[in-house]
């Protein structure tokens, strides 16, 4: 089967891959389906889904319901809906009694480029690794994605996944050892260690080349799963390295680059960069590519804070 | 197991009402002397519990996770001693929890808790919320094919959460004709009278307007809140909803009407005469019993 290199269409591909596979799954929508790609469960299995209206508080409620009855609900909105409108839902009726319920936060990010503040999530990955019992992921492309799709019925607890709304290069290998957890190297190198996730894994292997091209090697990090993070991969991938950055689609305030510094605490490590949106809320803007060269975050943006901080060091 | 079997006749009405007279007497020992608790809301369920899980609820206490139970959602979670008081009744909680709540030491927590307490089928407390997650029990049940009742209770000032709307617009558009919402309208919430603190008019139309069935009862009136349960599930078609006047810490005289016992303190005092008149009305019943 060829993975489309559109996340949320590789989203509701799997989702409908997991219908099959599952009778206990079934789908609820708050009016983005053909955003969401919810759409493709609906056609496939139209008794296991439900249109739920613009009401995501409810909808999320009745996923808890869903699950407490035996279901595997997966509950569709755009990022910043599916995590800040419906927090106090998701932290009460889902995450207190720890129940299976899938939250995809579509058009993560920055990748609902033209909508601007309101539908931008720049702060949704704070919110979710916040809440305990919750499991939030972010993968890299639809490659991985699609391989987190295909285990997470296993997955013990709510999990919150993060789905670009755009093509995203293909970066993740394709390993059929691969669990929902892993930290994943996906580029060797000595000088620095750059931790990413979603469209930034991409923005990284671009700066690794920029930085190998000044003869300095860098190593790059796939951090699909930000909660719960692996702390010893974490630490066991930043020792050696001479700089460490983080990168990520998001607010520096509470997300991946959060995370990572929480997971060296303790040990001695480089010095940190951190790449990300500084405090404040998204923009419209005429492309994609457009808005994250805005906000900083680009391939040349990550190499420059590696040269940063070896050249403070030298 | 109760339900069905054990239904019918003023014997019946007798026994409901001595158990409603227990467990108001287990959510007095609940909160015991010098703490806080939510006695006001509790007290005015008394009825209500007693009929859904000694009456009509299809529920085995040997058997509280069978996919086949019916499902009580006490979406005023606040209320919750008077649900643990019924589930002590039915042996699903160890009495020697009844001292203990909202202790290290205890199961029971200020709020329902699923992680430490049996029998208890959601996590409840922040308003709002018990509708939809009825509303995603009964769609399941129904993907299930099983016949099983999910029954919501709700506070009338909890009416004012609007997620609760969108739930009843669910429930109707999906025609949840298994979920029975109970609103127990005792008329006074955390701060004062519902009327002074936020008037909700109209409740009955309300729920008309969103698509459901309305009944209304006395609820402390264990005859009629029976015959209503019964009616409700016989309902084809749309979710119904049983308005139910109440009163506020019914059963015990300083604590009926006030807003000061929606989470009051009782002293030893209060605490003496709140069991002397729950006794008290326990002879009262006995002499009334005919024969």
């Amino acid at each position: 089967m060829t993975i489309s290199k559109n996340p949320r269409m590789a989203y509701g591909e799997a989702l409908v891959a997991l219908g099959k596979r599952d009778p206990r799954v079934v789908a609820l929508e708050a009016d983005l389906g053909k955003s969401t790609q919810s759409v493709l469960f609906k056609a496939a299995f139209p008794d296991r889904h439900f249109e739920m209206g613009i009401a995501e508080q409810n909808m999320a409620s009745t996923a808890a319901g869903l699950a407490l009855a035996g279901k595997i609900p997966f509950i569709h909105s755009f990022a910043v809906f599916a995590s800040g409108r419906v927090y106090d839902q998701l932290r009460n009726s889902v995450c207190i009694p720890n129940v299976n319920v899938r939250i995809c936060g579509s058009s993560c990010g920055l990748s609902d480029f033209g909508d601007g503040k309101t539908h931008q999530a720049v702060e949704d990955v704070a919110l979710m690794r916040a809440l305990p019992n919750m499991s939030v992921l972010s993968p890299a492309d639809s490659i991985e994605l699609t391989a987190m799709m295909e285990q997470i019925l296993d997955w013990k607890g709510p999990v919150y996944i993060r789905v670009n709304r755009n093509d995203l290069p293909f970066t993740f290998p394709g390993d059929p050892s691969y669990r929902i957890g892993n930290v994943v190297k996906i580029r060797d190198g000595a000088d620095a260690a750059i931790f990413a996730s979603g469209i930034m894994v991409s923005k990284a292997l671009e700066a690794a080349q920029m930085l190998a091209e000044k003869g300095i090697s860098t190593r790059i990090l796939n951090v699909g799963t930000i909660k719960p993070l692996d702390r010893d991969a974490v630490m066991g991938f930043a020792e050696g390295a001479r700089a460490i950055v983080t990168a990520e689609e998001h607010t520096v305030i509470g997300g991946l680059g959060s995370a990572v510094l929480e997971a060296l605490r303790g040990v001695r490590h480089a010095p940190v960069e951190m790449i990300g949106i500084h405090d404040g809320f998204g923009l419209s803007a005429e492309s994609y590519d457009a808005l994250l060269e805005h906000f900083g975050l680009t391939g040349e943006a990550i190499a420059s804070a590696v040269r940063k901080i070896l050249e403070e060091k030298s | 197991m109760t339900g069905k079997n054990n239904r019918g006749g003023i014997a019946d009405t007798r026994r409901l009402e001595i158990k409603a007279r227990t467990l108001r007497e287990h959510v007095v020992r609940m909160i015991g002397v010098g703490k806080a608790g939510h006695l006001g809301g509790s007290c005015s369920l008394a009825e209500i519990v007693a009929a859904l899980y000694f009456h009509t609820m299809r529920y085995d206490p040997k058997n509280i996770t069978d996919p086949d139970r019916d499902r009580l959602i006490l979406s005023k979670g606040h209320s919750v001693l008077i649900q643990y008081a019924a589930l002590m009744e039915l042996g699903v909680i160890p009495l020697a929890e009844r001292e203990k709540v909202k202790t290290l030491a205890g199961m029971l927590q200020g709020h329902p808790d699923m992680d430490r307490t049996p029998g208890l089928e959601a996590v409840t407390g922040s308003l709002g919320q018990g509708l939809s997650i009825g509303v995603g029990m009964a769609l399941a049940l129904r993907l299930d094919g099983r016949s099983s009742r999910v029954f919501v209770i709700m506070g009338d000032g909890e009416l004012a959460e609007g997620q609760l709307w969108e739930a009843a617009m669910a429930a109707a558009r999906f025609g949840l004709d298994r979920i029975t919402g109970i609103v127990d309208r005792n008329r006074i919430q955390a701060t004062g009278p519902t009327r002074e603190v936020f008037d909700i008019p109209g409740i009955e139309k309300k729920w008309e307007a969103f698509g459901w069935n309305v009944l209304n009862v006395d609820g402390h009136h264990l005859a009629a809140v029976v015959e209503a349960l019964d009616r409700a599930g016989g309902m084809k078609g749309a979710p119904t909803v049983i308005v139910a006047d109440t009163v506020k810490g019914k059963g015990i005289s300083f604590a009926e009407n006030t807003a000061a016992f929606h989470n009051g303190i009782m002293s030893q005092e209060q605490f003496d005469t709140a069991l002397a008149e729950l006794g008290a009305a326990r002879a009262a019943r006995t002499q009334e019993k005919p024969g």
